[in-house]
Formats: C-alpha cells, structure tokens, sequence
C-alpha cells in the first residue's frame, strides 16, 4: 500500500510540473519567464495616485505551487509566524487564510481529468486508468465590491482605498471581532496573544504601503510563473474572460472564473480561476455580505421592543 | 500474520481505524488524498470564520438584556406610582447596564484601550456600531436618571430645586427605557446579521428572544429582591410563554445540515436546555406558586441560551457543510 502510494505521488508531481507549469507558459511563449518586463506584475504604475481601480486575477491552471507568495508576503508585511504544523493536506501546511496568513497557497488533489491531459496508468496493472490531478490556487482576501468586514467595523478602522481594496488601520482597531464573524469568506481575524501586535484585525492589505510608491503587492511581483497578476480590474476581467475560453479549447471543461457578480458580494477585486466547483477550494458559492440581513432582524427587534413596553404597560396597569 | 499479543491487538486496531477514519487519534493525520472518503470543502477547513468572542460576550448579553428591561420597567412603575419598585429597577439597570454591561465589553476587545475608538464613528448599517452607541446612550440616562431619583426620593434639596429634580428624574428614566428596550434585543440582530449560517437563518427569532429574556430576567432578579407583586408575576409568565412559543419555533423551523448546530453537539444542547428553563418551566413553576423557583429557573435558562447561542456560532462557523447548504436559503 505505502509503496504504490509512493509511486503514485511521485507521478503526481512530474505530472502536475509538466501540465502546469511548461505547457501553458507556451502561451505566453517569450524566452523569459511569463510576460518578462511587459508584465504588469513588474512595470511601475500610478494607480493610487490616478485612482484607478486595481485587482488580483489568479489562475491555478499555472500556479506551481511554489508559495512564493506567501513567504514573500510575510517577508515584506513582517507577518509573524503563527505555527509550524504538518497537516497531512497534500502540501499545503499552511491550513486557511488567516491574521497572520495573508496569501494561502491550496493544494487539492482530485480524482478527475485534468483538460485533454492523457493520463496514463497509474494504478498497479497497465490497463487501469486512475484520472488524478494536482491544482494549486493561492488564496487572498477578495476585496470585495461590497465588503462585510467594511460594514460591519464600529470604528472606521476598515476603509476603501483610492484603488478599490479593502484596508485595516491597525492603529484604530480596538479588536471587537465582529468584523471576523462578518467576512462570508472567512478572510480576515483577530491576532491571537502572544503575537506581536495581537489583539487587533488583520487581513491582506494589497500591499497599499507598495502601491502608493507605485511598486507592485509583494506575492504578485515574486510569482514565477504569473499565477497570480496584478493590474487595473477591468483589464484582469477580460484576461480572466479570455484564458477561460483558452482553457475550455484545451479541453479544460470546468474552468471557470470565481468572481460572485450576481450575489450581494456584487464582485471580487481579487477573483480566481477556478477548475472544478468553488466548494471543493473552501469558497462559497453565494457568498453574501450580512448586511442584507439587517432590515428583518431590526424589524424583529424594534416589534419586540414594542411588544415589551406593552406587555409592561399592561402588567401594571391591571395586575397590580 | 495475526498474533494474541497486546501490542500486535493495537496495532490491527490502529489500522482499522485508519481505514475505516482516515485519519486516527493522537498524532496521526487525515490522509486526505489517499483512497479514502475526503472532507467537505477543502479538507473540512472552515469556510467562514467562527466568532473570536468568549465568555465575556454572552455574560454581556444577560447582563444588557436584564439592564434594559429593568429600566423599562422602572419607567412603568413610575407611571403606576410604585416609586420603591422603580427604585430597585433603576438600581438593577445602572449596575447591571452602565457598570457592567460595559467592563465586559471592554475585557472582550482585543486592544481594551482602545474602547472609545467605538464611538469614532456612527454607522447605522453595523449592529456593533449602533449597540455601542445605544449601551452609550443608556448609560447617559440611566446613572443622571437614578442620581436626580434618588436625590428626589430622599428630598435632599427643598421646593422648586426638587420639582426640577423630579421632572428630570422622569425625563432620563424615560429615556433610559426607549434606549433599554433597544439595548436588550440588538444583541440579536448584532449576530443575526452575520455570516455565520445558524445565525442568520435565524435572524427573526434571535432579537425576539434576546429581548424577551431580558424582560424576565429583570422581572426574575426583582422578584428575587422581594418585590413579590401581580405586575412582576404577569411579566414572568409573559416572559416564559414567549419564550416556550420560541422553544416550539425553533423546533419547527429547522433548516437540516445548514442550522445543525443549534440542533446536534453540545451546543444544541445548551440552547435546548436554556430554553426549557426559561420556557416551560418557568411557566410550571409559577404555576405552581412557586415564584422564586420559576425566577432561578429563568435566569438560570437565559443566561445559559446566551452561551448557547454564542456556541452556536462556533459550531456552526466551523463547518464547511453549513456554510453550503445555508446558501439555499
């Protein structure tokens, strides 16, 4: 058993670096790594000061798996080290987005075709097909279009920046949680003791602090193959648009963008492709802000408050 | 291949249970990949994260809820000229609602320090927002509003100053109940609106409860303090049918794998048990003429359908499957 598990990983990861990294590069097909100096992963920009609206477009079908993008956003954001834990989750040690966890690379293995991918045997006799695939998507707080950790803050620590992410300034959160509970992502939350800074909220900020001195986030500069990419939104949209349908003609089914318009999330500035269902990579698939749960429940407060001053009313005027 | 030996036993065992499991207790890890059936999501990790609150939090929900329905009915008795009964009220009020309603909330706060950072900001579209401004504003009524009464009760100043006193008096006591009755259910719209799935499946029911169990639990402690009048028993009875009503709804209205931590673990089991307290019970019990019994019986419930409810969440917050399903809603 252990030994044919063996074997079965090792041609899982030769596998995943043949189809996922070299073949689709070819598309970008320069004698540099991705898009080279033309990337906007590495030109200069001045979208803070020019207001212009920015975004994350990540992509697994050419993710390595590398977690770059993690180790560069902890290096850069000083985000301390909240654990070494082995989880027994294909590669990924890292667990969930979290305080002290901006970027999340994910590792899924599932047991499905991966695109027009010829699997071979991968089973004991030569004749069995076992359809395997390994997908790597780095996780990142959405920045959602309408952000329940925004509305929900009572200190106007969390705001809207020039480029349309969603900020926390540490030094005016009081650390009241409810901004944890209010995520429909699971994104952000509190710092637990003994941490440095603890106490307070914490989430991916987009590298604001870069991005006013016109650098590009951390995790987008450092990502080797571009699985992650940095630009103006609607620019992203359409590259999103476009490399679906390239996957769909290379045969990927199920690729599909995960960017919930529809919902009352009303869009993500960092949306991914995704292969598969968005369930199978922890994210809902309606995810919607709770603020749109206010107008019932404040009804049935303000008619329970009502019914109390009656009921009181009527206690001491005929039972006393 | 198999022996009798004790330690050869453990090991089947242990292989059993990593077949059967896919993962087995102590140091051992999911093999999620292997051939063995995965967790929900991805790997079963939370899909929305669980409220970071503890003990404060709910204690602060009893406390508030209790606080704000005492001055409610510190302002009837007033009307209904029962000014000892209106008393004790207020005094139950500003302990309970200005002293330790707000140290509570203050220990929950990641950065206590920064506990005025609350009032920078007045935002209607956050439950925290609006509930730190209300616990403000019954603050502001109801300590000038017991000061003015009880300088007014012991006729400390004499003629047009103690009219002054009086009318005062009303005035922040008035006050302190509008803002009461609002400070005893926004606890429920608070979690209601939230995304964690037990929550706000059920953000109707939960201000309905918070606040009604904030009326019984100030009737319950007066009635505890010697008040043993008609008015305090027809509030408890009030207080202990709605909530049995509750107790049935939240029986009927269930919404299976997206609501099942309010009906599976253990902190079903507390909503379970802190309704029946506060629910049938209490109603038995007053029945009975048991009236002190039935107050224990009521506060005991609310204050453990608080903890219950706060559990709730953490279960719920916890479980991928949850999440999903609520979705359908």
């Amino acid at each position: 058993m252990l030994e044919c598990w063996s074997i079965e990983a090792t041609r899982s990861i030769a596998n995943a670096v043949f189809h996922y990294s070299i073949t689709p590069l070819l598309h970008y097909s320069t004698n540099m790594i991705g898009e080279g100096i033309q990337s906007t992963n590495q030109r200069k920009h001045s979208y803070v000061q020019d207001h212009v609206e920015v975004g994350f477009f990540t992509d697994p079908s050419v993710c390595i798996g590398c977690k770059a993008c993690e180790v560069a956003c902890k290096e850069w954001n000083e985000v301390p080290d909240d654990g070494f834990t082995w989880s027994g989750n294909s590669y990924d040690n890292t667990g969930h987005l979290g305080a002290s966890t901006w970027r999340h690379v994910m590792f899924l293995e599932q047991d499905r075709q991966k695109g027009s991918q010829v699997s071979g045997p991968m089973g004991l006799s030569a004749e069995s097909e076992d359809p395997f695939r390994w997908v790597f998507l780095s996780d990142v707080c959405k920045h959602c279009e309408e952000a329940g950790c925004l509305e929900a803050c009572p200190t106007g620590s969390i705001l809207r920046t020039e480029v349309g992410s969603v900020l926390v300034q540490d030094d005016v959160c009081n650390g009241c949680g409810y901004c944890v509970v209010s995520c429909p992502f699971g994104v952000i939350d509190r710092r637990p003791s003994p941490l440095p800074d603890a106490g307070g909220a914490f989430k991916c900020t987009f590298c604001y602090d870069r991005q006013k001195s016109g650098l590009v986030p951390a995790c987008a500069k450092v990502c080797p193959t571009e699985s992650i990419v940095f630009g103006r939104l609607d620019d992203l949209r359409a590259r999103g648009a476009e490399r679906v349908q390239q996957l769909q003609e290379a045969g990927y089914n199920d690729a599909q963008l995960y960017d919930p318009m529809e919902t009352s999330v009303r869009g993500i500035h960092a949306f991914f492709l995704i292969l598969g269902q968005p369930e199978a990579y922890g994210l809902p698939p309606k995810p919607q802000i709770p603020t749109i749960y206010l107008k019932s429940a404040w009804t049935s407060a303000f008619a329970t408050a009502i019914a109390s001053i009656i009921a009181t009313l009527v206690a001491f005027a005929f039972f006393s | 291949m198999t022996s009798d030996s004790q330690s050869e036993k453990r090991l089947e065992e242990l292989r059993e249970q990593a077949w059967k499991d896919g993962v087995v207790a102590g140091r051992g890890v999911d093999v999620a990949g292997g051939p063995i059936p995965r967790k929900p999501g991805y790997y079963g990790e939370p899909v929305v994260k669980p409220p970071v609150w503890t003990w404060e939090i709910p204690l602060y929900f009893f406390m508030g809820g209790m606080a704000g329905m005492s001055a409610v009915i510190a302002s009837a008795a007033i009307i209904f000229h029962q000014v000892d009964l209106a008393r004790a009220a207020m005094w139950l009020a500003a302990v309970a609602g200005a002293i330790l309603s707000p140290v509570l909330l203050i220990m929950d706060l990641g950065r206590p320090h920064l506990f005025l950072n609350m009032l920078r900001v007045f935002k209607p579209q956050s439950a925290m927002s609006m509930g730190a401004w209300i616990l403000t504003g019954f603050g502001a009524c109801v300590v000038p509003g017991l000061i003015a009464f009880e300088l007014h009760a012991h006729q400390i100043f004499p003629g047009t100053l103690d009219q002054l006193l009086r009318v005062a008096a009303g005035i922040f006591i008035f006050c302190s109940a509008i803002f009461g009755t609002l400070l005893a259910n926004y606890t429920g719209v608070l979690i209601g609106a939230t995304a964690i799935p037990a929550w706000f499946l059920h953000r109707i029911l939960l201000p309905i409860h918070f606040g009604t169990a904030g009326l019984g639990s100030a009737a319950a402690v007066l009635e505890l303090l010697g008040y043993r009048i008609p008015a305090l028993n027809f509030l408890g009875f009030y207080a202990a049918g709605v909530e049995s009503v509750l107790l049935i709804w939240l029986s009927v209205n269930k919404h299976g794998v997206a609501d099942r931590a309010i009906h599976e673990h253990s902190s079903g089991w507390l909503i379970r048990i802190g309704e029946v307290l506060n629910g049938p019970l209490a109603i038995v019990l007053r029945l009975f003429g048991l009236v002190p019994f039935a107050a224990i019986s009521f506060l005991i419930g609310a204050l453990v359908s608080r903890f219950g409810w706060i559990a709730v969440g953490k279960v719920s917050g916890s479980d991928p499957e949850s999440v999903f399903a609520a979705e359908r809603y």
